[in-house]
């Protein structure tokens, strides 16, 4: 069993209640199938019948992208405060400890530097499991620093996407967060470093308003939700249902929106090639063996 | 609409139309009553020193709302010496919720850009209420570019519920205009001065907003959501709007102690809706103060400026 499967089980558990059942046996959204859960686990959740991408945890990422024992986490020590005082139905103090709790992570944001297929990447990979991948300043923080350790150390930068938008918990100062990792975004592009943005499902609201929009190439797997406003507020506004497969990744491909729509699967190798051609560095082909050998 | 007024301004505007029509009957009549037109004066400011002194967040957002609160073109009426404006985003259509020009404060030749809310229902539906569509963006954009070539400062006027969440602005790439601008005017060559003048929704307001300096009106509200919309989305309920204005802290005031605005402008007594002039006055002098102060940086220093701005914005907790 792969590392980021036991370690986000609990996690996988709670979020794909609907979707993925306890125990052996997940049933696929998409077509149905009854699955072996350790080969959709193997598949990094892709279903292998229709190809149903399944929300797949952050230690997934790390393990689809980065080659082996490469990764190397940073500025996980950043913590969430609560400047407002805020409280809604529970207190935003006590919703951090939960959401901590519940995915052993300290924020919605893992960031960290990796070899992509022998290039050097810095990662940023978005937790929709913590708060609903909410943005605020902890995030935007640890996003903006991601920036400037890349252009310190010449590394290309890749952000996984996958977030409601930005944390209304905070205020003002999540809505300053677009302004801040929008901002600092200029000096990795005046580098001439290369930014490739991938959004899962789902990437909506001020997160797809900021940095996801702003890779050289804004890439996203199959299926994903990706917009501005949420669809039950755009339904709201305009008092009609949507139409089919509005806000999707092939829509906005379709729109001019998204470079291309790019199966979980093939995508550590079609971010390598379009890294060898930004900057000339060849692709180094990690051993393929890791899905296989456990 | 023209005889608009919020709750909390009632006795206020009772006791005023009051007082107006002893000064008429004071003209008219043989009876000497101007020491009790004096008195009512008195009462008159007493009470709005009252009221104005307590407003809480729900009360300043209402103001923020106010249908008789000076606009973009209302300022840029009062403001200018000199505007034209200039229509489209030279790819799909103008979009009118958004007024973009070139024009001369105080002698000093600026691009102005703002969001524009309607008065009447008509020029509502025209204006879109204020909620821009992504061309709105893009066309500000364009004339931001316009102004870096001519080496011309860049002053924006924010006052919106948010950008417009439908169909054909999700179609066109909203999230993507925004994304944009803010990348854009992080690394604009001239001085950007924005000045919250009534509503700043979201990413709506903040597309217009990288500025070296930001200023708020004294009612202004700022925040990461309508409180409507925070409300319905954490309360469940968006009749409970009260309540997350309260939360949020979205006010001018708030935004001070939190480290996002630079300056805020106090309004005449009542609000800005009760005195354009003086509020456009008010405006004009601060902007100018501060455009005089950004010119003498170099272009490189103010971007960089900028940028680090930004990136002082957040509380957080390092171990
Ligand atoms: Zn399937």
């Amino acid at each position: 069993m792969s590392s980021w499967f036991k370690r986000d089980k609990e996690n996988l558990k709670s979020s794909q209640k609907r979707e993925v059942p306890e125990g052996v046996w997940a049933k696929c959204p998409g077509c149905e199938t009854v699955l072996y859960s350790r080969k959709l686990e193997r598949n990094f959740l892709v279903c292998p019948e229709c190809g149903h991408h399944n929300r797949l945890p952050i230690g997934g990422y790390v393990d689809l992208l980065s080659d082996e024992k490469t990764f190397k986490e940073l500025f996980g020590e950043l913590k969430s405060l609560d400047p407002l005082g805020f409280k809604d139905s529970k207190k935003y103090s006590d919703r951090i400890s939960a959401a901590m709790k519940k995915t052993e992570r300290n924020e919605a944001v893992v960031t960290g530097e990796a070899a992509l297929h022998g290039h050097p990447v810095v990662l940023a990979i978005m937790d929709f499991q913590f708060l609903g991948g909410s943005v605020g300043s902890v995030v935007g923080e640890k996003i903006a620093r991601a920036v400037d350790y890349a252009v310190e150390n010449k590394r290309a930068l890749i952000i996984i996407s996958s977030s409601g938008g930005m944390r209304m918990q905070e205020g003002i100062l999540s809505l300053m967060q677009m302004a801040k990792t929008s901002a600092r975004l200029t000096r990795l592009a005046k580098a001439g470093l290369p930014f490739i943005s991938l959004m899962t499902d789902p990437t909506t609201g001020g997160t797809t308003a900021s940095f996801s929009m702003l890779g050289d190439l804004n890439i996203a797997e199959p299926g994903a939700l990706i917009g501005f406003a949420g669809p039950r507020v755009i339904k709201q506004t305009i008092g009609q249902d949507l139409p089919e497969g509005f806000q999707r990744s092939e829509f906005l491909k379709d729109t001019g929106f998204l470079d291309q729509v790019v199966p979980r699967l093939e995508v550590k190798q079609r971010i390598a090639e379009f890294l060898s051609w930004m900057t000339g560095r060849p692709t180094v082909l990690a051993e393929e063996a890791k899905v296989e050998g456990e | 609409m023209k005889d608009f007024v919020l709750h909390f301004e009632k006795p206020i505007v009772e006791l005023e139309n009051k007082i107006l029509e002893m000064r008429e009957l004071a003209k008219s009549g043989d009876v000497d009553i101007s020491e009790e037109i004096q008195q009512l004066e008195q009462k008159a400011v007493k009470l709005r020193e009252e009221v104005f002194s307590n407003l809480d967040r729900w009360q300043r957002v209402q103001l923020a709302r106010h249908p008789k609160r000076p606009y973009t073109l209302d300022y840029i009426e009062q403001m200018t010496d000199w505007f034209q404006e200039i229509h489209g985003d030279r790819n799909f259509r103008d979009d009118p919720s958004i007024v973009a020009g070139l024009g001369q404060i105080d002698g000093r030749d600026v691009a102005i850009i703002g969001h524009q809310k309607g008065r009447s229902t008509r020029e509502n539906l025209h204006r879109n209420f204020g909620m821009p569509h992504p061309e709105g963006y893009r066309k500000a954009l364009r004339v931001m570019k316009l102004a870096e070539k001519f080496n011309r400062p860049v002053l924006t006027l924010i006052d919106t519920n948010g950008a417009y969440p439908g169909l054909g602005a999700e179609e066109r790439g909203q999230a993507e205009a925004i994304a944009r601008n803010l990348f854009e005017m992080s690394q604009l060559t001239v001085p950007v001065v924005s000045v919250v003048i009534g509503e700043g929704g979201s990413g709506g307001a903040l597309a217009l907003g990288i500025a070296d300096r930001l200023l708020m009106l004294e009612y202004a509200w700022y925040s990461v959501i309508t409180p409507e919309g925070c409300a319905s989305i954490l309360y469940r309920d968006a009749t409970l709007a009260y309540k997350a204005a309260e939360a949020m802290r979205l006010t001018a005031n708030d935004l001070l102690e939190l480290g996002v605005v630079d300056e805020i402008l106090p309004e005449p007594f009542g609000g800005a809706h009760r005195d354009w002039k003086t509020t456009a006055d008010t405006v004009r002098t601060a902007i100018s103060k501060q455009f005089k102060q950004l010119e003498k940086l170099k272009p490189e220093t103010l971007i960089n400026r900028r940028i680090d701005k930004y990136g002082k914005i957040g509380v957080f907790e390092e171990a």
